[in-house]
């Protein structure tokens, strides 16, 4: 294992240097710090060798698969970084003038423009900055809504107990209460159980389509009415879209606000944890009180919309992570809408796929059909002390990402596949026969399992004493 | 050892009252630490604090849980296992001794009446 | 299709697998009447050729600050990007990789989020950061949601020199809490007037947020007043520049519990406001109440060193409801980028660049001083970043100045009313030199 960059640390030693004739600064002594911060003395050299060191230990999608439900692991095109990196948008400061920003000001009118058009919906903010930060939006703009129609008691926001953590979490911090509905024995929700806990004090049905174990609701237009009835407003939560997209609008299912997940659908890059991007679309009666500011065309260019007085305001410094989007308009407009169909199909059907040659010796209970991804079940494994955790982690040793492990929650030991279009049959086929070898090997040497992963630069972490002693910086400096 | 002054709850707490002091000491079962793995961090009412029967009084977590702790009497907390603090493990290894959480004052120790003795405890949880 | 490769023989070999006739049985259980018969109304694809011309098209009718001269700031400003920083941040390896959540594939990932919260720690001078939050104006509402959970109280107190947009989100995340913001009004220095503060601490109040510098560019005194923040029970909330840490006393020092701040200037271009850094520190007491992804030194099985996410229990994905808060994701590839630049300015070449921005902006506010009807609007010290009283509407002198291909900067009246019409706000880094001060000077008031 490398040694962290303080450890390569010399005294004198000089990477980036812009002015070393830099005089001291005249401020009196209390204002200034009174002893070295403790930074790193190393060359360039040393920091590319440290930094492309560190890189060969990640796995990446550039590397090989990342069968990861609810992530749409898929290819990161290189001509989006192109596209981010000219210098034409990456130096652009937000407070310029708006003369001077007409090609952002085209990109984010675009942009807005194709994700309504894949949404069915009236009207997009790409202000927040990632998934969860889209939900929060959403749910706000749906809480100003209810505020402004003179129905404040309206708090109540109604989740599917299969629903991925971010969503009763975005509901508190909105000012709302979640609470839980079940699914049904066909892992969709239970229609007849939901209608009994609809109210008028329901704000919203918050849904991910297709939910979690990649199902798709079909009553969902009667679940939506239904909502509507007692005055609801339906949300989606689009993790999923990759299943949905040129297939089918949310807004024609009856839902008013969903967001997006760049980062998963629309190709932009993970980047080791972020940054994401979240916008979030909604039907014209949300349009007013989406956050601002938004832009709209003016004469031959375009000009910041002026702000509906009903607007929430900001969840974002500026206008989002620009550079993200940026990376998504430059992939939709390359796939087009024929690619766009295209993608989701492919994804479906890779995922299908998948579960057909998985799902005898996985098996999957809400059963094999599946949208773009399914949820098998480790459980018959157990007998042989062999939990999921030993699964994914065997699945190291052979070079796989594993896939997402326990969730949701409604099934015993689940195993959540999501492959993406862009991955190769003969990918899929080596993943499948891979799986298949583990689950003999689970049979007959539990251990490899048990002990995986052997082959991948570190072995398995201990995680109680991170979290009983965690330690969060490099030694050396201590401070306070 | 010896179970037969303690109460437990169907949340798998478990109380032990101090002699005639009108005082109890709370903390969870071998069972349930055994179900949570390694504990990592307890979470714990301060001082002086009121709790109530039924009512959540802290957490415990795991490595990738976390549970929450309810009061199987009301009361007011007279002392808490600072212990824990550094040594989170103790739950694990003595649960019912070392790896107590908190002990308080009894407002109505009759309510102790309606929680399971140890027998009913270990047939609730399959241990006998 | 661009990035799909099933040929039709693949594609057959699927379809005869799943035993059905064509993809369209798939998506089976999509209501009939709501499937999508045409394609969506949007165009066919582009070639990549094709895309870059469109882009460039749309890159080209920008006029970017980064190549001009640009004296704009508010949180986000024109710093070099090593080209170093640059390589790394690009690379696939870390470009492409996902959230470490399995450590044994992803100590790449994790041993940069590990220096990135040394440099961070070292930097505010407290012993725990987090990876990284969306920007400095969601750490901060992230903050102070944090102060009222920790404290069990709900008054925040915001200084009049908070960054009007920080200000604008917190209020967003605060709306949902009942959590009451109240405003400290500022001395004629352009700090925070120490007294109203004493004044507006009572025990309903959770925080108090100090940014330094100030929107306005003034170096903070906390110091003066923390002792009376945490004696009334309340904690001290620090919303600083980063860069200015590589000169000024840190929050660490002053008291503070917990730290923010906007990192894009740590080697992330400005990229019309986002994707943005935001950092977030706090002392050892509040390690648990502190959101946001965490990496923690360890050990695997064979006693290798090895990093994992840590205190995973305090996240969304297991606490749900019972979070303290919603966030997913942290900037990851723009902490990646902060984290190779400390590492590559390192102590010298960071303490020289603070130096140099300081000095700098102090010439430039010496030159602006010296111009007939020009002013510099506060008394008290500043870093990089000062306001200067116009003899005119400083939007007037904006105006003019960009048909000069100067970018004067940011008139207050933006966000201030039209009380501070003649105000502007000039930010200075090591980018700018005397040229560029002639520049903006003859931008000002031009001669004859």
């Amino acid at each position: 294992m490398p040694d962290t960059i303080y450890k390569k640390s010399r005294p004198g030693r000089h990477g980036f240097r812009v002015a070393p004739d830099a005089p001291k600064p005249d401020l009196p002594d209390e204002f200034l710090r009174d002893g070295p911060i403790g930074l790193p003395e190393v060359t360039e050299p040393q920091v590319m060798r440290h930094y492309v060191e560190l890189s060969t230990l990640n796995h990446h999608v550039d590397k090989d698969l990342y069968p990861l439900g609810s992530c749409t692991m898929k290819y990161n095109p290189k001509v989006n970084e192109e596209v981010a990196a000219l210098a034409g948008f990456s130096g652009l400061h937000p407070e310029q003038d708006e003369r001077d920003v007409q090609g952002a000001l085209g990109v984010i009118h675009d942009l807005e423009d194709q994700l309504a058009v894949v949404s069915g919906m009236d009207a997009v903010t790409l202000q927040p900055a990632a998934g969860a930060h889209g939900e929060l939006t959403g749910l706000i703009v749906a809480r100003a809504y209810f505020g402004n129609r003179g129905e404040p008691g309206r708090t109540r926001v109604l989740i599917p107990d299969s629903a991925h953590g971010t969503n009763p979490a975005s509901a508190k911090i909105a000012g709302l209460e979640p609470e839980t509905i079940h699914s049904g024995a066909d892992g969709r929700i239970d229609v007849a159980a939901l209608r009994e806990r609809l109210d008028n004090d329901v704000a919203v049905l918050m849904l991910t389509v297709p939910n979690t174990l990649g199902l798709f609701e079909d009553r969902i237009t009667e679940i939506t009415a239904a909502v509507h009835k007692v005055g609801g407003l339906c949300y989606m939560d689009g993790t999923n879209m990759n299943a949905l997209m040129g297939q089918v609008r949310p807004g024609d299912l009856g839902f008013d606000v969903m967001h997006f997940n760049l980062h998963k659908t629309f190709s932009t890059p993970h980047g080791g944890g972020g940054p994401g991007s979240g916008p979030v679309a909604v039907k014209s009666h949300l349009e007013p009180f989406l956050p601002g500011p938004r832009v709209q065309r003016a004469g031959d260019g375009f000009r910041f919309a002026p702000q509906s007085v009903l607007r929430v305001g900001p969840v974002h410094s500026f206008f989002g992570n620009f550079g993200i989007y940026l990376r998504a308009l430059a992939y939709i407009m390359r796939l087009g809408a024929d690619g766009i169909r295209h993608a989701s199909q492919v994804a479906c059907l890779n995922a299908n796929y998948l579960a057909r040659r998985l799902g005898d010796e996985y098996p999957i209970p809400y059963g094999q059909r599946c949208m773009h991804e399914f949820v098998a079940s480790g459980d018959r494994f157990r007998e042989y002390g062999v939990r999921t955790l030993d699964i994914a982690k065997r699945l190291l040793d052979y070079g796989f990402h594993a896939p997402t492990m326990y969730f949701p929650l409604v099934v015993q030991e689940a195993i959540m596949v999501e492959p993406t279009e862009t991955e190769t049959l003969e990918t899929l086929d080596r993943f499948a026969d891979t799986m298949l070898d583990i689950a003999r090997e689970a049979r007959e040497h539990p251990e490899r399992l048990t002990l995986a992963p052997t082959r991948t630069p570190v072995r398995r972490v201990d995680e109680t004493m991170a979290n009983r002693h965690p330690v969060i910086t490099a030694p050396g400096r201590e401070s306070t | 050892m010896d179970q037969s002054n303690i109460r437990f709850t169907k949340d798998h707490e478990w109380i032990r009252v101090d002699g005639d002091s009108g005082e109890a000491v709370v903390g969870i079962t071998d069972f349930a630490a055994g179900e949570l793995g390694d504990i990592v961090f307890v979470e714990l009412p301060d001082v002086g604090e009121s709790v109530t029967a039924g009512e959540t009084m802290g957490t415990i977590e795991a490595v990738k849980t976390v549970a929450d702790v309810y009061a199987p009497a009301s009361g007011k907390v007279v002392a808490v296992n600072e212990e824990l603090e550094d040594a989170p493990d103790r739950v694990n290894a003595s649960p019912f001794d070392e790896g107590w959480f908190v002990r308080v004052e009894l407002s109505d120790p009759e309510q102790l009446d309606a929680l399971m003795n140890a027998e009913a405890y270990r047939d609730m949880t399959g241990q006998s | 299709m661009p990035y799909t490769s099933h040929t039709e023989d693949d594609r057959l070999k699927m379809l005869h697998a799943l035993g059905i006739e064509s993809e369209d049985e798939l998506f089976a259980s999509i209501p009939v009447e709501h499937r999508l018969r045409d394609l969506l109304a949007m165009e066919t694809g582009r070639t990549e050729p094709e895309l870059m011309r469109s882009f460039r098209e749309r890159a080209a009718a920008n006029r970017p600050a980064a190549a001009a001269v640009s004296f704009l700031g508010g949180g986000v400003y024109d710093h070099a990007v090593p080209a170093a920083v640059r390589n790394i941040a690009s690379r696939p390896e870390f470009a492409t990789a996902y959230t470490p959540y399995q450590a044994e594939v992803s100590q790449g990932t994790l041993q940069v989020i590990f220096e990135f919260q040394t440099h961070v720690s070292r930097l505010t001078e407290l012993p725990v950061a987090n990876a990284s939050m969306y920007d400095a104006a969601t750490a901060l509402a992230e903050a102070v949601l944090m102060a009222a959970r920790v404290t069990r109280r709900n008054t925040v107190l915001l200084p009049a020199s908070l960054n009007p947009r920080y200000r604008a989100v917190v209020e967003r995340y605060c709306e949902g809490q009942s959590i009451a913001l109240r405003s400290v009004p500022l001395s004629e220095a352009g700090d925070i007037d120490a007294a109203a503060l004493r004044d507006r601490l009572d025990e309903s109040v959770a925080g108090v947020v100090v940014q330094t510098p100030g929107y306005f560019g003034v170096i903070e005194k906390p110091w003066t007043f923390s002792d009376a923040v945490h004696d009334a029970g309340a904690l001290l909330v620090a919303v600083t520049d980063p860069i200015s840490l590589s000169i000024l006393r840190a929050p660490g020092s002053w008291g503070a519990d917990i730290a923010v701040g906007e990192a894009q200037p740590l080697g992330g271009d400005m990229n019309f406001g986002g994707p943005l850094l935001g950092i977030m520190a706090c002392t050892n007491k509040l390690i648990r109440r502190m959101p946001g992804r965490i990496v923690s030194a360890s050990t695997d099985v064979d006693g290798r060193d090895a990093y994992v996410l840590t205190l995973q229990t305090r996240e969304q994905h297991i606490r749900r409801e019972k979070a303290s808060s919603n966030i997913c994701s942290n900037q990851g590839l723009m902490a990646t980028r902060a984290t190779v630049y400390l590492s590559l300015l390192g102590e010298t070449g960071f303490v020289e660049l603070g130096r140099s921005c300081f000095a700098a902006a102090h010439q430039l506010a010496a030159m602006i001083d010296a111009l007939d009807g020009y002013g510099l609007r506060y008394r008290g010290p500043f870093f990089r970043e000062f306001v200067v009283t116009c003899r005119r509407d400083a939007s007037d002198v904006v105006h003019a100045a960009r048909e000069r291909g100067v970018f004067a900067g940011i008139p207050l009246s933006r966000y201030f009313g039209p009380s501070r019409r003649r105000e502007l706000l000039v930010a200075v880094t090591e980018k700018h030199n005397t040229a560029d001060f002639e520049l903006l000077c003859e931008a000002l008031a031009p001669a004859g």
